[in-house]
């Protein structure tokens, strides 16, 4: 982080882009990991029309229970790449040492972390919807559903993946850890897209969603710099 | 007279504190159940609509109230123990959360065993039973995130923040699964206006006490044993007499 030196100066605006292009750049140069994630959201979600069978009827009221918690089984599965990298080489802790911000450093981070792991899924799943036969409409919802969501997931899932810093089997605990704060966003995000067929107001649904979005923007940076500063004391 | 408020609050001192409190606490416990029992099942009478089914409110009420208080109880001390950097309370919490952890389990497991017969099904996806299920998983996100940590003083921390995470995230859950619940069904069965006898009130209230009891023995017990485990390096430690025979 020796850009970090030069930060005296710079505006939080600034910090934060500075942070967001530092791990977007990492992230670039390590496509695989992006990939994957991206992939496994595609395979589990065609995995199940192959597991209940290919009705459409069935298909279309399963599909936004099914592309929500396939996002967030992915949003775990790339958990672990938040925090880790920076970890192991060191940089976490000038981080920690850094004189800015560290609330504002890590929400750097974790939009960086969405940008590259979420924003994907969001761009991805129209297509998946297709796949089970959602109308226009529903599709609408289901990108909008998406958009305020999974940056919560990224944001509540960062506090995971702080406390579990270098823990043995951290991946499973973080899950563990995680998937439970993540109801409601899973509650409200699919019945968003499900309010479209049964004719219910959609806007409560997203509403609710973008509520909890910035109840999450506010806390979560700061918890999860406490969560940072108790794993690496 | 000055009072020394924190006296208890060193391990060591409160080590002997609850070695004392706990067979009274025990006690109490066993007689509490033994009458509670006793008129949960021969005094109270038959519920007219329920049948004799009903009397399994008599452990499923006590076990759902207790499994949502001692949640809040373990944030607190573990709120407690995170601001203060106090070392009992981060025991107590650690102390508290298997316990809580069961009674969650009871109350699911009487509940299913109570609306097999009532509902026709073991498990509906009530709001209340669904949020029951979640403060389970969110116990054992809390013991295992404590178990897996090496260091006690960091297992402490993170846990607690955990712990404080979660119950400002309880309200939410309630709330959402609530108003998915009513989004995907009617009302489902409430015990609405039923006005209870008065033998019932009695063993439920007689069910709690000795619940309650039977919380704070097992938890004073557990957390003797931690104070031990953590403190084993210390002089008092070497110097207790169960230690040393």
């Amino acid at each position: 982080m020796t850009m970090l030196g030069a930060g005296n100066k710079l505006s939080p605006l600034g910090l934060l882009s500075l942070v967001i292009r530092r791990d977007l750049v990492l992230a670039m140069r390590r496509r695989a990991d992006v990939l994957t994630t991206l992939v496994f959201f595609v395979m589990v979600v065609s995995l199940f029309p192959l597991g209940v069978g290919p009705e459409l009827d069935m298909l279309r009221k399963m599909a936004p229970g099914v592309v929500w918690v396939a996002a967030l089984l992915a949003s775990m599965l790339s958990l672990g790449r938040l925090f880790s990298a920076d970890y192991l080489d060191g940089t976490l802790e000038q981080i920690l040492l850094a004189p800015q911000s560290l609330s504002l450093l890590v929400l750097g981070k974790i939009l960086a972390h969405w940008m590259v792991s979420g924003l994907p899924l969001v761009l991805i799943a129209p297509v998946l919807g297709l796949q089970f036969d959602m109308s226009a409409q529903a599709l609408w919802v289901l990108i909008a559903a998406l958009l305020l969501g999974t940056p919560i997931l990224s944001m509540i899932g960062a506090v995971g993946a702080a406390l579990t810093l270098g823990l043995r089997g951290g991946g499973v605990l973080v899950s563990l850890l995680v998937l439970p704060l993540c109801i409601p966003v899973l509650i409200f995000g699919a019945g968003a897209v499900e309010a479209v067929s049964t004719g219910m107001s959609v806007v409560s649904h997203l509403s609710l969603l973008g509520a909890m979005l910035l109840l999450a923007l506010v806390f979560t940076p700061w918890v999860t710099a406490q969560a940072l500063r108790i794993s690496m004391e | 007279m000055a009072i020394n408020w924190f006296k208890y609050s060193a391990p060591s001192a409160f080590y002997g504190l609850a070695g004392k409190l706990v067979p009274w606490f025990a006690w109490s416990s066993a007689i509490l159940f033994a009458i509670g029992l006793y008129i949960s099942f021969f005094v109270a009478p038959t519920d007219a609509t329920q049948g004799e089914a009903y009397r399994i409110m008599f452990i499923h009420v006590p076990a759902s109230i207790l499994s949502m208080f001692i949640y809040l109880i373990m944030a607190g001390y573990a709120a407690l123990g995170l601001v203060f950097n106090t070392r009992l309370s981060s025991m107590m919490a650690t102390a508290l959360a298997p316990t809580g952890a069961l009674f969650a389990f009871i109350s699911l497991w009487s509940g299913a065993m109570w609306g097999k017969p009532m509902w026709g099904a073991w498990w509906v996806w009530d709001a209340r039973l669904t949020s029951e299920l979640i403060l389970l998983f969110l116990y054992f996100g809390f013991i295992a995130l404590h178990a897996s940590i090496d260091d006690p003083r960091r297992a402490d921390r993170a846990a607690a923040l955990l712990a404080i995470v979660g119950s400002v995230n309880v309200p939410i859950i309630y709330f959402s699964v609530k108003w998915w619940n009513t989004l995907h069904q009617g009302a489902t069965i409430k015990f609405t206006g039923t006005s209870m006898h008065v033998a019932m009130q009695q063993a439920l209230w007689l069910m709690m006490l000795a619940c309650w009891c039977y919380v704070i023995a097992v938890t004073l017990t557990r957390v003797r044993s931690i104070i031990l485990e953590r403190e084993r390096n210390t002089q008092w430690v070497a110097e207790l007499e169960e230690v040393r025979s």
